[in-house]
């Protein structure tokens, strides 16, 4: 077993007894290789019994440095980079890093290009909930819905298929627009897919909503107040779920949202069992805003006047948008090169993970799983 | 020796009762033997079943429909290498699948399938097996000790704190049936008559139901329902079946108090859990459904009825066969798949030929208590998959809720309500 003191010696575990061996207190490694931790992710947990008395997250098993990539790349090169990030929602990565970039350049990518960007990251969206969904449920125990999710993701994947030949790090948006026009059909399949999911999202409310086990196991498990998600920067569903309304598709709208007419679910208690109500009804919200985006979408060109070597004059910009797991910013330093000279992204997973140890302290091992799950991290965003 | 041999046949008492060794060590084998098929068969109908509810194939690869996946996978665990942790207790560590293997399959001594199909009529054969299977908690612990693991440890100490608190609910609701088999009840609980004489025999259990003319379950309405009810949960958590399965809960403690078990050692453990499964199913069925007695015996009365129930096994393999030859005829016409088709075919056909020689009269005698039992042990152990298929688990807290808050004043209740209801 390896050495795990150094880890929490800062927690405050509370007066101990010292008349008796310290006997009772128990320091498992949860992870790197752990069925419920999502990938490589580390949790070092003390126990007294069941009871969680700390945790430390060790990150850092998938680093793959990222942001250093970058500045040996052109802003182009680096562009599929971003994708291997958040990879179950990689089509949202682009978005951001293509914005940004255009918002460096001063540019703005043309309006069917931004629908077209809408209807991909909304799809994208759906997409990355049902695996969020799947996962989550299996690691509270219901195995049933993750082939649900999974069965109707893969109509989501097709689309992206069809549309740009990859299926996961879809490398969807080009900077200034999108390289692909929209293959023939493209309107009536995300119509029909449309269709197609919407007693889905009521067929997984039904297993789990009113299940007994599942409220018990939500209810109540992992609350994080408003404030606290506001000081600790968590954003995204966790923070909608504590009850602030707050939405960069709202807040600061960018691609084609300050045009599409959809509301901000939240939530009231902050606690697991609300964290899926909310994403619950994302989905829906989400489907939403894609049939709008069809109905209106433009014709046109999809791609804006951009030299065929960027070089964005000397500046810096911060761009974020609402990726499925929260806040995703893309901060950009240019120097006036063909390479960024800085680009230090702030992602969503990362962020929200510095809640787990405030959700699960005082609670059952039974919760850390939960909490994980809800939090909905990707490691492959987190480490970088 | 012939004499001793076929004497026993005509005799009514089970070998064991009847002092009849030779027989008794058949019995054994062929329990042993039914127990390992039944394993193997639960194996694949659980891959299956949870397969289908889930909208997949499951296993399809290791003969037709994957009817030989079982067997590849005992093949599979036999010969892995057996590993045994450096930091490990090796005695206990070593003895603990041993005890867990034991103690499951010893239970089935008193297991009643027939008036004389069971290795021994027990005069306190419900105590014994109540007793024996939960000595399986002892191997479940070792195992978990001896590991010298954190994950095992902490499943092994769940695993035992809900074993035995499921234990007393499970036991209460035990006794609230046994206590029927000598209550008659008054006015509209009255039912038929019997010998009064209260039993723990299986065997005399099952007898019991069969003079009062009511099956425990439907005794006393609602109590005996209540109580199998009762019973019917704990039994799910004694055995550590989702949505009890906290002790392996996969997404918390990779697989609980066995993670550093594998290859034989592992399969002996999960041969124990079903054979478990099997047999607390077996208590319930002989306890409230009537063990081996056929469906309506009142509804349904007279010889004409009897003819007809007793046709039961021999259809139902009919069935079986006619399915796997449908299935057989729906395999792609492919020379690569010729084989698996001839195969299911045969399979079809050996089904189709245990059916037509379940319907000649004596076997048909013989076999139709059997029968019977197996079915109704079979819809608990389809319930199994279904709720493994169906719900998410507790969490230990809310098991230890449910056990002691819901479960355990139920019985009692029953149990005190059962008894006044009686004595009226």
């Amino acid at each position: 077993m390896t050495d795990t003191s150094k880890y929490l010696s800062h927690l405050e575990l509370g007066e101990r007894d010292e008349t008796f061996l310290d006997s009772n207190e128990l320091v498992i490694n949860m992870g790197p290789q752990h069925p419920a931790t999502h990938g490589v992710l580390r949790v070092i947990l003390k126990l007294d019994g069941e009871k969680v008395l700390g945790t430390e997250c060790v990150i850092g098993y998938l680093h793959r440095g990222v942001e250093k990539i970058a500045e040996n790349r052109t802003y182009t090169m680096f562009n599929p980079y971003v994708d291997r990030m958040d990879y179950v929602a990689a089509v949202s990565n682009g978005l951001g890093y293509c914005e940004a970039v255009e918002k460096l350049l001063n540019v703005e990518a043309p309006p069917r290009a931004k629908y077209i960007r809408v209807i991909l990251t909304e799809l994208n969206r759906i997409a990355s909930h049902q695996l969020w969904l799947g996962t989550h449920a299996l690691d509270i125990g219901a195995i049933t819905p993750l082939f649900y999710t999974f069965r109707d993701r893969e109509e989501i994947l097709k689309i992206f298929e069809k549309y740009c030949g990859a299926r996961l790090t879809t490398h969807a948006f080009r900077i200034g627009g999108c390289q692909y026009e929209t293959y023939d059909g493209f309107e009536r399949e995300v119509k029909k897919f449309v269709d197609f999911v919407r007693p889905k999202i009521d067929e997984y409310e039904e297993l789990l909503t009113t299940n007994r086990i599942w409220v018990e196991r939500t209810k109540g498990v992992g609350v994080i107040s408003d404030k606290d998600s506001i000081a600790l920067g968590v954003t995204g569903p966790v923070l909608r779920a504590s009850g602030v309304k707050w939405d960069i598709r709202k807040a600061q709208p960018y691609a084609a949202y300050s045009e599409m007419d959809f509301e901000i679910p939240t939530g009231t208690h902050g606690d697991t069992y609300d964290r899926y109500l909310v994403r619950m009804a994302e989905m829906r919200q989400a489907l939403r805003i894609i049939s709008q985006a069809v109905e209106k979408i433009p014709e046109g060109p999809i791609m804006a006047k951009i030299p065929k070597v960027l070089k964005p004059p000397v500046g810096e910009i911060y761009h974020s948008i609402e990726a499925p797991k929260g806040e995703l910013g893309y901060f950009v330093v240019s120097d006036g090169s063909t390479q960024p000279y800085r680009v230090r992204v702030r992602p969503p997973s990362f962020v929200n993970l510095q809640a787990l140890d405030l959700m699960v302290r005082g609670q059952l091992v039974a919760d850390v799983i939960a909490v994980i799950g809800t939090l909905d991290i990707v490691l492959g965003e987190v480490d970088r | 020796m012939r004499d001793y041999f076929y004497s026993y046949l005509k005799s009514d008492a089970t070998p064991g009762a009847a002092g009849n060794m030779l027989w008794a060590f058949i019995y054994i084998m062929l329990i042993f033997m039914g127990l390992s098929i039944a394993v193997i068969a639960m194996n694949w109908l659980e891959r299956k079943v949870l397969a289908h509810m889930q909208v997949r194939l499951g296993p399809m690869r290791v003969g037709p429909h994957g009817l030989l996946q079982p067997i590849a996978d005992a093949i599979k665990l036999l010969i892995k290498e057996d590993i045994m942790p450096a930091e490990a207790d090796k005695l206990v560590f070593w003895m603990a699948p041993l005890i867990v293997v034991t103690t499951a399959f010893t239970t089935f001594i008193v297991v009643p399938f027939g008036p004389q199909h069971a290795v021994t009529d027990m005069n306190i054969g419900i105590l014994f097996m109540l007793g024996v299977s939960s000595l399986g908690v002892l191997g479940i612990v070792m195992a978990g000790w001896a590991s010298n693991s954190h994950y095992p440890l902490i499943g092994a100490l769940r695993s035992s704190a809900q074993m035995v608190s499921y234990e007393v609910a499970m036991g209460l609701a035990v006794v609230s049936a046994v206590l029927m088999t000598s209550l008659h009840g008054a006015g509209i609980y009255a039912t038929g008559g019997g010998s009064g004489m209260g039993t723990l025999s299986m065997i005399e259990i099952v007898r019991a139901q069969q003079e009062q003319q009511a099956w425990f379950a439907f005794k006393f309405f609602p109590l005996g329902l209540v109580a199998m009810f009762v019973f019917a949960v704990a039994m799910v958590a004694e055995t550590n079946r989702a949505p009890f399965d906290l002790p392996e809960a996969e997404s918390e403690l990779t697989a609980g108090f066995h993670t550093e078990y594998s290859g034989f050692r592992w399969s002996l453990f999960f041969l124990a859990e079903y054979s478990a499964m099997i047999a607390v199913s077996s208590i319930l069925v002989t306890l409230w459904l009537g063990g081996w007695l056929r469906p309506f015996p009142n509804l349904l009365a007279g010889p004409a009825w009897d003819l007809v129930f007793s046709l039961f096994p021999g259809l139902t393999f009919l069935a079986l066969a006619g399915l796997t030859l449908f299935s057989a005829a729906r395999m792609p016409k492919l020379r690569y798949f010729r084989v698996q088709t001839i195969g299911l075919a045969g399979f079809g056909a050996l089904l189709g030929l245990i059916g037509l020689i379940l319907f000649i009269s004596p076997v048909r005698a013989w076999v139709q208590d059997i029968y019977w039992f197996v079915a109704k042990v079979a819809v608990f152990m389809y319930l199994y998959i279904w709720y493994r298929g169906t719900f998410p688990r507790y969490r230990f807290d809310q098991l230890m809720k449910v056990g002691w808050k819901v479960l355990l004043p139920t019985g009692l209740g029953v149990l005190i309500v059962t008894a006044i209801v009686g004595v009226l």
